[in-house]
Formats: structure tokens, C-alpha cells, sequence
């Protein structure tokens, strides 16, 4: 067992990161679009 | 990923003992499966913005152009129902499930978790088609619920078994997903009704995150027995709070740690939850004409990204400096923020009132996330699932007390004749009381009496 990502599966890692970060990142970048109104 | 080729033959695909890693696997592939579960399980923050849509369903288009709701529309009091009880049932879920889940192991239930959600969502949709409400309170709160309550666990002790170094970061990860959800399911929810109307964006939300979260069953794994971290040397001798034995789930609840902890979840939720369901009209109220109902939306999201960013900060911090010290920090600092945040209002700085009120939401969320990891160092990693869904019963309850509380005191306040812009002075003071009385029951924690031990191989090593 691994503790840190290896070469063999660091793309699984990656795409397993990308396929929760990417929607999460999104919804973040949302949220602070619409938090801009507070200061404006 | 293949399966451990000693134990593949045992039982289903679904079983615990497929489930057990090879050599070779990273266990940084864990985390990412616990996100599947709760981004999706995280929906249920969002589900305010169905209100409005399901109470104008047989409603028509007005002479201004407004839709009116019809006779027979749903009552916005009677949709508050939907989410009261997804969130009863989600502890009674929680709380009833976790045996359950030590017993069949994460993917298991994670892939019970998908179904009652998707499934739940499916025949909230019918509900919806049909205009029955008791179909969408069966659907969304009864069985969405209880996809919310085991769906929330099930990747708890997976995740502390894999890093026993680090194991509040490990579910600070997790849970940072729950308070993100509502990120993404705002924006989508309202995306996919304006595409098809409610029914069929519960349809498509259900076939979503019944996928998303299998994606997340089919990745997660269970370390096999004895493993460790290169690296880590497990304790041998208890140390302060952090206990090498383990107390068995039954056992636990006869312990005063237990409830002392319960007390400590609950009045840290209580202080959290009922300002975070006001913050809306408390900022409008606080600064008439400065904050408007859109920058109050601004403000309620930047809230949520406070809580979840606290749930991963706190929860990791706690790996350094202590799951007490963190909840003293939680509680002595929110007392101090809690009687300043009347003061930001007199003063009229909108920036210090969104600080202050970001940190509190910050612990509010790093309470539910270090609160797992505290649960492992007094009662051991065996029957910890359990008993952190037994504990989340505390949320339920705070869910109630938590609301009720600040709308009471908010409504007394107004008919006594405060200001309203002054009328949250009392509460935020009786919510510093709260964390006052949270400090002293974690000041009170002492290592659980050795008679409430398991002995050392009274039950096989489950993670």
C-alpha cells in the first residue's frame, strides 16, 4: 500500500480528484460571484 | 482496481470483504470516494430553492406578470415539512444505521445510500407529477433522509482506518464535501427547473447522484488487517484522551464521555445552526439599507464557504493541537466573537460583521468534522462508525433547538419593541452563553474508566 501517489497510479488519483474538485470548484466559483453583491 | 485475490470469492460485490485493498493501493484514491457520498448527500442545504417553484406548481400568470399560486398550491409551512424530515430522518439514520454499518462495510452502504437518494428523489418526482404531498415527504424526507443519515457515515471509519496520522484531516475531507454540496446542487437545481420544471429536475438529480455516489462506492476500499502507513508507529499506551483500547458501541453510551461529547456537538451546533438559517434577514435587519436581500444571499453564501472551509481547517488543526483544544478554541473564541457581533452592528462595519460571523460558521463546521476523530482517541477506532452515528443525534436535536431559539427570542425582542436592527443583541449574547456552558463540558473530558474497554481480541479488526 502506498502512502503517496506512484507513477502507476497517479492518473487514477488525478481523475478520481478532478471527477469531486472540478463540480466543487465550480460551485465555489458560483458562490463567490454571488457573494461580490455583499461588498458592492 | 482489483480486489484482494484471497477473499474475492467471499460474497457479492458489494461485500466488505471485497472491498479490501491490494497491495499497491494509494490510499489517497479514498478520499475522493468519500467526496462522491457527501458533495451529493450535501444537497440537502439547497433544497430551499424548491420551495418557491413547488408552491407555485398549478399556479397562473398574474396581470403583472407574476405567477399566482392556486387553491389547492402547497403552503410554503407545509414544504418546510420536506426538509424537517430529510433531517430527522438523516439522524435517526445515522443513529439506528451505524451497527449496520460496522457490519457490511462501506460500499455497502454506500450503494444504499445512492439508492435511497436517487430512489427518494424518483418518487419525490412523482409526487410532484401527481401533486400528492405526502409522496414527496415520503420520497425526498423518509427515504432521501435516510440515504442523507447512512450516507454520512459510511465513509467515516473507513477513512480513519487508512490514516491513522492524520485522521482528522481524513474526515475533515469528507465532511468539507457535505457543507460544499449545496454549491453545487443551488445553482444546478435552479438550472435544471428552468429546463423541465421540479419533477423532472428531481428526476434527473436522482439518476445524478445515485451514479455519483456508486462511482464513489466502486472506488472505496478497506484497508486489510494490521496494515499501517509507511512510516507510523501506532501507540501502544493510551496518552491524555487518546485511547489505544476500544469501547464497544453500547458500552459507549453508558459512558458520561459520551454525553459529555453529545452536549458538546449540540451546543456547538445549537450557536451555529439557528444564526446560519437567520443570517439573511439578521444582515438586513443589522444594516438596513446597506445590506440588500441579493447582497444578503451573497452573505449566506460566503457563510457556507466558511463552514466548509472550517470543516477541513479545524479537522486537520486538531491533528496538531488536540481534538479539546479544539473545541476550547471553538468555544472561548466564539464567546468573544458571539458578544462583539452586537457591536459591529452599532458601528456599521459590514466587513467586521461578515468576519466575525465567517470565523463562527468556520467553527460551526469544524466542530462536525473533528468531532469523528475526537470520538476515535476516547473510544478507539473498532465501533467508532457507530458511535459517531448514535452522537449525530445531537445535530437532530440542535437542528430544532438551534432555529426555534433565535426565531423566539428575534419575535419577543420586536413585540417588546426593540429595534430590529437591535433585536438579535439578546440572542447573540445567550448564544455565548451556550458556548459557555460547551466549554466547561469539554473541560470535563477525562479518558473513559478502563472497565468500559473491550478486551484486545473480544472482535476481529473491522476498518
Amino acid at each position: 500500500m502506498n502512502n503517496h501517489a506512484s507513477n502507476g497510479s497517479s492518473l487514477k488519483l488525478a481523475l478520481a480528484w478532478a471527477f469531486v474538485g472540478i463540480p466543487l470548484a465550480w460551485g465555489i466559483v458560483m458562490t463567490l460571484i454571488n457573494a461580490l453583491a455583499l461588498f458592492q | 482496481m482489483a480486489t484482494n485475490a484471497a477473499t474475492a470469492h467471499r460474497g457479492g460485490w458489494l461485500a466488505r470483504e471485497r472491498t479490501v485493498a491490494d497491495p499497491g493501493f494509494n490510499r489517497w484514491l479514498v478520499p475522493p470516494a468519500a467526496l462522491c457520498v457527501h458533495l451529493c448527500i450535501g444537497e440537502v442545504y439547497a433544497f430551499s430553492v424548491f420551495n418557491k417553484p413547488l408552491s407555485l406548481l398549478n399556479g397562473t400568470v398574474g396581470p403583472d406578470g407574476a405567477v399566482v399560486p392556486a387553491a389547492n398550491d402547497w403552503s410554503i409551512a407545509s414544504l418546510g415539512w420536506i426538509f424537517s424530515i430529510a433531517i430527522l430522518f438523516l439522524g435517526l439514520a445515522a443513529a439506528f444505521g451505524g451497527t449496520w454499518v460496522e457490519k457490511v462495510g462501506p460500499r455497502k452502504t454506500m450503494a444504499a445510500a445512492a439508492a435511497l437518494l436517487g430512489g427518494g428523489f424518483l418518487v419525490a418526482s412523482l409526487g410532484v407529477a401527481w401533486h400528492q404531498l405526502w409522496l414527496v415527504y415520503l420520497g425526498y424526507g423518509v427515504l432521501g433522509g435516510c440515504g442523507l443519515g447512512l450516507g454520512y457515515i459510511s465513509p467515516v471509519k473507513t477513512l480513519m482506518s487508512w490514516f491513522p496520522d492524520k485522521p482528522g484531516m481524513a474526515t475533515g475531507m469528507a465532511i468539507m464535501g457535505f457543507g460544499g454540496g449545496a454549491f453545487i446542487a443551488s445553482p444546478l437545481s435552479v438550472w435544471l427547473m428552468g429546463i423541465g420544471g421540479v419533477a423532472f429536475a428531481f428526476v434527473v438529480l436522482g439518476i445524478v447522484y445515485f451514479v455519483y455516489m456508486m462511482v464513489g462506492a466502486t472506488i472505496v476500499r478497506v484497508p486489510p488487517k494490521g496494515w499501517l502507513p509507511q512510516g507510523y508507529v501506532a501507540p501502544t499506551k493510551s496518552r491524555g484522551l487518546v485511547t489505544t483500547a476500544n469501547v464497544h458501541v453500547d458500552e459507549a453510551l453508558k459512558t458520561r464521555q459520551f454525553w459529555l461529547l453529545w452536549g458538546v456537538l449540540f451546543l456547538n451546533v445549537t450557536a451555529g445552526i439557528g444564526v446560519l438559517g437567520q443570517a439573511s434577514l439578521m444582515s438586513q435587519e443589522m444594516f438596513p439599507g446597506l445590506i440588500t436581500a441579493g447582497a444578503a444571499a451573497g452573505f449566506v453564501g460566503l457563510l457556507s464557504l466558511f463552514n466548509m472551509g472550517g470543516r477541513f481547517f479545524w479537522a486537520s488543526t486538531s491533528d496538531y493541537i488536540g481534538r479539546k483544544n479544539t473545541y476550547m478554541i471553538f468555544f472561548a473564541l466564539g464567546i468573544i466573537l458571539y458578544a462583539l457581533v452586537p457591536t459591529t452592528g452599532q458601528m456599521g462595519s459590514i466587513v467586521l460583521f461578515v468576519l466575525f460571523y465567517g470565523i463562527i460558521l468556520s467553527m460551526y463546521g469544524g466542530g462536525f468534522a473533528t468531532i469523528p476523530a475526537y470520538l476515535k482517541d476516547v473510544f478507539g477506532n473498532q465501533y467508532v462508525g457507530a458511535i459517531h452515528g448514535r452522537l449525530l443525534t445531537a445535530w437532530s436535536a440542535a437542528g430544532i433547538v438551534g432555529p426555534s431559539l433565535v426565531n423566539y427570542i428575534r419575535d419577543y425582542q420586536i413585540n417588546s419593541g426593540v429595534p430590529k436592527a437591535d433585536a438579535y443583541t439578546v440572542t447573540m449574547y445567550i448564544m455565548a452563553g451556550l458556548l459557555a456552558v460547551g466549554f466547561v463540558l469539554n473541560f470535563l473530558m477525562t479518558p473513559v474508566n478502563e472497565r468500559h474497554h473491550l478486551e484486545a481480541d473480544a472482535a476481529p479488526s473491522r476498518a
